[in-house]
């Protein structure tokens, strides 16, 4: 697999890599777009009209495709990327107190990225770990059987770690 | 490895005796499972510690580390199995690799600590088969996660697969076709449509290519048991999918799989690479002059792209919208050509089919469902895991003998079956009061039913005689703090995000219902309520261009016949029984206070006030309901009452609160 992480890619250059490995197939394009995502955390816009101009698909269609699925996000992600599991194994153990609680501790709200670009919050429909619920995961690393006070201490972890975080993530376009 | 293309089904053979030979002379084979659940409780630092352990006594030749996929007790994670043995180890932690070593493997001692005790009869359970968990499921699908590496397609082979594709490739396609149908398979997915007539409409429809597709789109959440297969044993799946092209006579096949489940992504494709490099995908499948190959498509996570028309529209790059069906997409699917679409678990049958005969698969089950069925059990139940039972078992041995009853010793209020739109739900309705509501709003005859509806035979067609689905296998146990209001508004949240807005029912329908569902559960519910959401119900049932807003009034209408007291409740009394709804409750500490002062701290508004080792209190205005403070207290002295009350029973609370000197907390959970 082609490794993209490099950070002097400039846009073109990644975006042609990423769509000549799917070799700019119309039916991969939602692979395309994760791959995109992937590499910048977000679609950004002018990473958008590459693709178009690439696969030679209206710019139109990709658009539709970037905000008709749930996984897309036109807009920038914060560093530490926090999502809660409101499947209905985690809903019935309560992940709702625990949604509350990240809303309060970072003073964001579901879908919102802090101000200062540090923390990002969201809710997945199912992970599958139901045994673990009600289940967070900070940065793709699972928190299981959550309570308010696991919250807060996860919260405080990642507020004093975020240069540890910063060294695996690569740079924003 | 160096892979050699087989040439013929004798290579294959040949190949499997060598392995299976290989296999026999190791000793002794830790297994390590490392399905999603265990991943996510650290097994991979045990996997770790293992490896040393094993490097550090010089036993690294003797003793082979496999990393396996989902072994299906979930709860107990992460799981080791030391075979030939079957030794069963649970919640093994990455200090416990050297002592297992040490005293299992060299020793030959059992770590007690580490084994299973069961909770009723306070016994240790040294074998795997032997936890009442596995002791009632019957693994046909499951046979092979606990012994194969999901990334070795050696170990697939040694225990014996790919030998259904042997035996299907020397049988007439037309032949393999009329083994499924008299198999009487029906499709996992949720709709139960039998899977051999599907493959006849297929194999007859005109029009080439044909396309053979796997649905791994398993977007309900609460539902594993398709991703574990992946994870664990993708090779059956192709095998399955193999089998299915030859017999429809197609040569593409595509797997569509979430996004959100990267290790089945990652696995799945080393299972195909695998496969192509052992030429059991490819040109000329092991001689027998059939092409088939298959192309992993990842999903945008969208839970209508689960519909099959979605799917290939998803599939072809585009919105994943779904049309109507008045051509059937075995006749005009992926563009627009013959596309036969089954479900992971579909396909994972047909190996299964084929190697044991129609005849034998076909006396497992009940008269209209054959088979077993993977359940994902979860919710506020003992055991939480994967269960592979034969179809006609009860749901009372799956939830009490299998899952272990409910968490807790809290009171078993009711089960989800089905997803969000499959939702429905099955309760206890020997209890009078649901009976009474039942036969009051004619539901039931009054001398009917009085048996519990625990004791009903689970298959596709006794559940829809009982107002519920099979759906894709999700279980969700819910207890006496679950508000059945409240879990209808939910999955009605879940499908309003989920729907694809492309016809008006289902867009604007559950919209309108889910405003009407949240103003009962914030107190603004009038009684026409109801009847208005049965009618609507109805309506997108009629009137919805796909099953995702034909089905999505199931969790309000099951509710509303079921728990019709508890709707009532909201609406009348302003009350929520089971303390969920925010609006409708506030939080009080009664006199069970020890003056611990935990509660003080999580509370996000300082609305606890108290010191130590005295009763603490709640300032009503300050509390925003948030639950915190119910989350910590181990004496269960916070109490959620109808919104207004919590004054009150404070001060009741004073006046017999007395200081302790010591209590026990209440063992919880």
């Amino acid at each position: 697999m082609t490794t993209l992480v490099e950070n002097n890619y400039d846009l073109a250059e990644a975006i042609d890599n990423i769509v000549n490995k799917y070799e700019a197939k119309p039916t991969a394009l939602i692979m395309i777009l994760q791959d995109v995502q992937k590499h910048y955390r977000y679609l950004p816009l002018d990473a958008l009209r590459l693709v178009a101009k690439k696969m030679d698909l209206p710019l139109a269609q990709i658009f539709g495709v970037a905000t008709f699925y749930r996984s897309f996000s036109l807009k920038p992600k914060g560093k530490n990327h926090i999502c809660v599991c409101t499947g209905t194994a985690c809903h019935v153990r309560q992940a709702s107190v625990i949604v509350d609680r990240l809303e309060t501790s970072l003073g964001i709200k579901i879908g919102q990225t802090s101000l200062d670009n540090e923390f990002s919050l969201e809710t997945v429909n199912c992970l599958g770990a139901c045994a673990l619920g009600p289940l967070v995961t900070a940065n793709e690393a699972y928190h299981g059987n959550m309570t308010v006070t696991k919250v807060d201490r996860m919260v405080d972890a990642l507020k004093g770690r975020e240069s540890d975080v910063e060294t695996d993530e690569e740079e924003e376009s | 490895m160096t892979a050699q293309r087989l040439a013929s089904a004798a290579e294959l053979e040949k190949l499997r005796e060598k392995l299976v030979r290989q296999r026999q002379e190791e000793k002794t084979i830790i297994t390590v499972c490392a399905g999603t659940g265990c991943l996510a409780c650290g097994c991979e630092a045990v996997s770790a510690a293992f490896h040393d352990a094993l490097a550090k006594s010089r036993l690294d030749r003797d003793v082979e580390l496999k990393i396996t996929g989902c072994h299906g007790f979930c709860e107990r994670g992460p799981l080791i199995v030391i075979h030939p043995q079957g030794i069963f180890y649970q919640r093994v932690k990455p200090a416990d690799a050297a002592i297992i070593v040490d005293q299992t493997i060299k020793a030959e001692q059992l770590v007690n600590r580490l084994l299973y005790r069961d909770p009723l009869t306070k016994q240790t359970i040294v074998h795997e088969k032997d936890i009442p968990f596995y002791r009632k499921q019957m693994r046909l699908i499951f046979s092979k996660n606990g012994f194969m590496d999901p990334t070795s397609i050696n170990d697939y082979i040694a225990l014996g697969g790919y030998t259904a594709l042997v035996k299907a490739l020397k049988m007439k396609p037309e032949e393999i076709v009329q083994e499924v149908v008299a198999s009487g398979l029906r499709g996992r997915g949720g709709g139960g449509y039998p899977t051999g007539k599907k493959w006849i409409s297929c194999r007859k429809a005109k029009g080439t290519p044909k396309y053979v597709i796997c649905n791994a789109d398993e977007g309900d959440p609460g539902a594993f048991m398709d991703r574990s297969l992946l994870e664990g044993n993708p090779h059956s799946v192709i095998e399955g999918m193999i089998i299915g092209a030859y017999a429809i006579g197609s040569n593409d096949g595509f797997v569509y799989v979430r996004n959100e489940y990267p290790l089945a992504v990652k696995n799945l494709t080393i299972a195909i690479q695998a496969a192509r490099e052992y030429g059991l995908l490819g040109k000329n499948l092991l001689g027998s002059g059939f092409s088939f190959d298959v192309d992993v498509s990842r999903g945008g996570g969208a839970f209508v792209c689960g519909e099959s028309t979605a799917l290939m529209a998803s599939l072809e790059g585009k919105i994943g919208e779904p049309r109507a069906k008045y051509i059937h997409t075995v006749e005009a699917g992926l563009w627009d050509k013959p596309s036969n679409l089954n479900n992971v678990e579909t396909w994972a049958n047909v190996p299964v089919i084929i190697e044991l005969g129609a005849a034998n698969y076909a006396k497992i089950g009940t008269a209209g469902s054959k088979g077993t069925k993977v359940f994902a059990l979860t919710g506020k139940v003992n055991n939480t895991g994967l269960v592979e039972v034969p179809m006609g078992i009860t749901l009372r041995e799956i939830l009490y003998d299998i899952g272990g009853g409910v968490r807790g010793h809290k009171r078993f209020k009711a089960v989800q079956t089905g997803g969000p739109s499959g939702g429905t739900l099955i309760v206890e309705t020997s209890e009078p009061k649901i009976h009474d509501s039942l036969v009051a709003h004619g539901d039931i005859r009054e001398d009917e039913n009085v048996v519990s509806l625990l004791d009903l035979p689970v298959d596709f067609d006794e559940l829809s005689r009982a107002g519920s689905m099979m759906g894709s296998g999700g279980m969700i146990v819910m207890d006496e703090d679950s508000c059945m209001v409240d879990v209808a508004k939910y999955f009605l949240t879940f499908l309003q995000e989920e729907s694809c807005g492309k016809c008006l029912p289902c867009r604007e329908g559950i919209r309108t219902m889910l405003g009407i569902l949240t103003g009962i559960c914030e107190g603004r519910g009038m009684m026409e309520d109801i009847a208005l959401l049965e009618e609507l119900g109805q309506v997108l049932i009629d009137t919805s261009l796909c099953q995702l807003g034909g089905s999505a009034p199931n969790p309000i209408l099951s509710t509303i016949r079921y728990f019709r007291q508890e709707y009532i409740a909201h609406i009348v009394d302003k009350r929520c029984p089971a303390g969920v709804c925010k609006a409708l409750v506030s939080h009080a500490i009664s006199e069970k206070c020890t003056g611990c002062h935990a509660c003080s701290k999580p509370c996000p508004t300082n609305a606890i006030a108290g010191v130590s080792k005295m009763l603490h209190y709640i300032i009503q205005d300050k509390c925003i309901q948030c639950g915190a403070c119910y989350q910590i207290c181990k004496y269960n002295a916070i109490v959620r009452v109808k919104r207004g009350e919590g004054e009150a029973v404070q001060k009741r609370a004073a006046q017999v609160w007395q200081p302790k000197a010591k209590r026990d907390p209440v063992a919880v959970g």
